[in-house]
């Protein structure tokens, strides 16, 4: 996936200015950056929800999926019926195959009968992607997939979408946590007001936080991180 | 089409699985089928009204000579209200005050003498009391219509009986004939044999006093030819205006069935409004909306999929309150077609509108809510008719309720019930109109939905 100098506005508001990302299969990539940092609206064009006013997104087959911050399935439908109607408006030959092929993929096979609105989080979100799956994407993009997720569900969750990115789905995620990002990110995108602060790996990252704030170097990685992003102006 | 259906099976599988709107959806037509066509079928119940006779019982209603059987008043009162007898006025005010009657109507013991006394030449003045509750206005309203009436009727009557006692009165002074009074029968001479009388003698007397009797007999004739003419007038006093009533527009069907087609119409309107509105903005905070037009399903194709929810639902509930009515009020069955018609219709349209209100805000508490501040002073503003408001008012009124799909519904569905009410042409195409209108509003209404 291809994005070249992504500019978008509300108003007089500037929520992106010129960003640009490039992610091949099977990579992880993070999207870091505090709150109102143009994650969501980065992603959403990805998504191709959201048209941008400036720049463009390409993706090499054309399938991104995508899965939104709040679960979007129905709660008062039970998870095999919400599996089973997405793919019959993704329009699969054999929709009941493959929603069984996501019950097995999400490990909830046991738990096709229950209302969805009586799991937990962590199983909702499981849904959330696999439904975002459902299109057999070669790019899944994520929108802070963990929020709202206790530790356990968080490491299931992100068990599963490094699965993915091992069978060589490309994986865009964002994310405020810098600490996951670090962990699962392959590759990481540090966002703020817009802009685009650094694009590498996470130990490059470590790199880029230690030179330009070295008051802070010997601290924790996120206190680091903040003070970077004081030196950056942000 | 492949998403429409998908989505339709979708919102049906929601519904089924909520047993409150499930159950709501199926008891309410049949609720409110039961209580109109109980309420149709059995008519206005007569108001209980207290009855206390006070006139002795060997008194004889006598004007003009003439006796009115006394049972006829208690008939005459109690065909209109449900009389409840008392014994006293202790009783009939005990009963008004505590509500068990809406009203008490005292004929005091003296009533009669003063009626008979109106034929005589020292009439007095008959008095009836009533003693009311006044708890609520439209109790007070409606005993206050009752007992004019009742009483309209009775001074109409007694009128009539004092016009043709004075009529004959006016015939003895014409014509002549005997008049009886205090058990003594005295011969009235009457202006026309007078006259003739005079004219005979008139050759006898001496040419002198022709002249000033010839005065006497043309007054004699003038009176008469006069007097001809007061009698009528006379009668006419009884009921100076008579209603000529000419019906020349807005023929209309009977009262039971407008008020089916009423029930019908606000069934359907609120089901299919709440469920378009309710099930669009519900695709909002699932936060399925982005993921379904994000190439599953076109804007236009959800908006088409929920107004057919609202006519396949609404249409169902509404044929199911109209088959509950035809139980206690006949129904046109060879016009079912256009029931139909008119429901399928109406249904669009309101489903539009539905998808217009539905678009327009993001949560479906807010969008029941806003549902119901619309459709229902809508509902109450199209019953409203011409000539019961200010002119200007009811020009605001028919402009605006002409804009929202209720009106021509109403219109269409009392059209396709009976053939004595207008045309279903004319509500048909105003339902399409807004169908294309609102259908419009729904659209640009979900594009800003899809851009925030």
């Amino acid at each position: 996936m291809q994005a070249q100098g992504l500019v978008k506005r509300y108003g007089e508001r500037e929520a992106l200015r010129g960003v640009s990302l490039e992610a091949g299969p099977g990579e992880l990539v993070a999207v870091i950056g505090p709150n109102g940092a143009g994650k969501t609206t980065l992603l959403s064009i990805l998504a191709g929800i959201v048209r941008p006013d400036a720049g463009e997104v390409a993706s090499a087959d054309g399938t991104v999926g995508w899965v939104p911050q709040q679960a979007a399935l129905y709660r008062r439908l039970t998870v095999e019926e919400n599996l089973l109607l997405f793919a019959r408006l993704e329009g699969h030959e054999d929709p009941r195959g493959s929603a069984e092929e996501m019950l097995e993929l999400t490990g909830l096979g046991e738990r096709r009968g229950e209302i969805v609105a009586r799991l937990s989080g962590g199983n909702q979100q499981r849904i959330n992607i696999a439904i975002g799956l459902l299109a057999r994407p070669a790019v899944l993009l994520l929108d802070e997939p963990s929020v709202g997720l206790d530790p356990r569900q968080r490491a299931r969750l992100w068990e599963f979408v490094s699965g993915l990115a091992g069978r060589g789905t490309t994986v865009i995620f964002s994310t405020h946590d810098i600490q996951e990002a670090e962990r699962y990110g392959g590759r990481v995108l540090v966002l703020a007001d817009g802009e685009s602060l650094f694009d590498g790996s996470a130990g490059e990252l470590r790199e880029a936080v230690r030179s330009e704030a070295p008051e802070a170097a010997d601290r924790d990685f996120e206190t680091a991180f903040v003070a970077y992003l004081q030196h950056r102006g942000h | 089409m492949r998403g429409v259906r998908w989505l339709l099976l979708k919102d049906l599988q929601i519904l089924r699985r909520s047993p409150l709107q499930a159950v709501l959806l199926v008891a309410y037509p049949i609720l409110i089928a039961v209580l109109v066509g109980f309420a149709i079928s059995r008519g206005p119940g007569d108001p209980r009204v207290a009855f206390l006779n006070e006139v002795p019982p060997d008194t004889r209603i006598n004007v003009g000579g003439e006796e009115l059987p006394k049972t006829n008043v208690k008939k005459q009162v109690c065909e209109r209200v449900e009389c409840v007898f008392v014994d006293d006025r202790d009783e009939a005010r005990e009963v008004v005050e505590s509500g068990d009657v809406l009203a008490a109507l005292i004929l005091p013991a003296n009533l009669v003498n003063r009626i008979n006394s109106l034929s005589t030449l020292t009439p007095g003045v008959p008095e009836v009391e009533v003693l009311v509750n006044e708890e609520n206005a439209v109790k007070a309203e409606l005993v206050d219509d009752r007992i004019t009436t009742l009483l309209a009727e009775a001074n109409l009557r007694i009128a009539r009986r004092i016009g043709n006692e004075g009529g004959r009165y006016l015939g003895l002074i014409v014509n002549g004939g005997e008049f009886k009074v205090l058990g003594e029968t005295i011969p009235i001479l009457g202006l026309r044999t007078s006259a003739r009388i005079l004219e005979q003698v008139t050759p006898a007397l001496p040419p002198a006093l022709r002249p000033a009797l010839k005065e006497v007999t043309e007054f004699a004739s003038q009176a008469r030819d006069n007097l001809d003419v007061a009698k009528p007038l006379i009668d006419r006093l009884a009921q100076p205006i008579e209603v000529d009533k000419v019906v020349v527009g807005g023929e209309s069907p009977p009262l039971e069935i407008f008020a089916i087609a009423v029930a019908a119409t606000l069934t359907l309107a609120f089901v299919v409004i709440l469920l378009v509105a309710g099930s669009l903005a519900l695709e909002r905070e699932e936060n399925a909306f982005p993921r379904l037009t994000r190439g599953l399903v076109s804007n236009t194709g959800l908006l088409g999929e929920k107004v057919l929810l609202g006519v396949v639902v609404g249409l169902l509930v509404t044929l199911l309150m109209l088959f509950g009515m035809a139980i206690f009020v006949p129904l046109e069955w060879g016009r079912v077609w256009l029931w139909l018609i008119a429901i399928l219709a109406s249904g669009a349209a309101l489903g539009a509108a539905g998808a217009a209100l539905g678009a327009a805000a993001r949560e479906v508490r807010a969008v029941s809510l806003l549902a119901f501040m619309v459709t229902l002073p809508v509902a109450f503003l199209s019953l409203v008719p011409s000539g019961s408001v200010g002119t200007v008012l009811f020009d605001a009124i028919r402009y605006t309720t002409a804009l929202f799909p209720f009106k021509p519904a109403l219109e269409a569905i009392t059209a396709a019930l009976d053939r004595a009410g207008p045309g279903i042409g004319g509500p048909l195409l105003h339902l399409a109109v807004l169908f294309v209108a609102y259908g419009f509003i729904a659209r640009l209404a979900l594009r800003r939905f899809s851009a925030v």
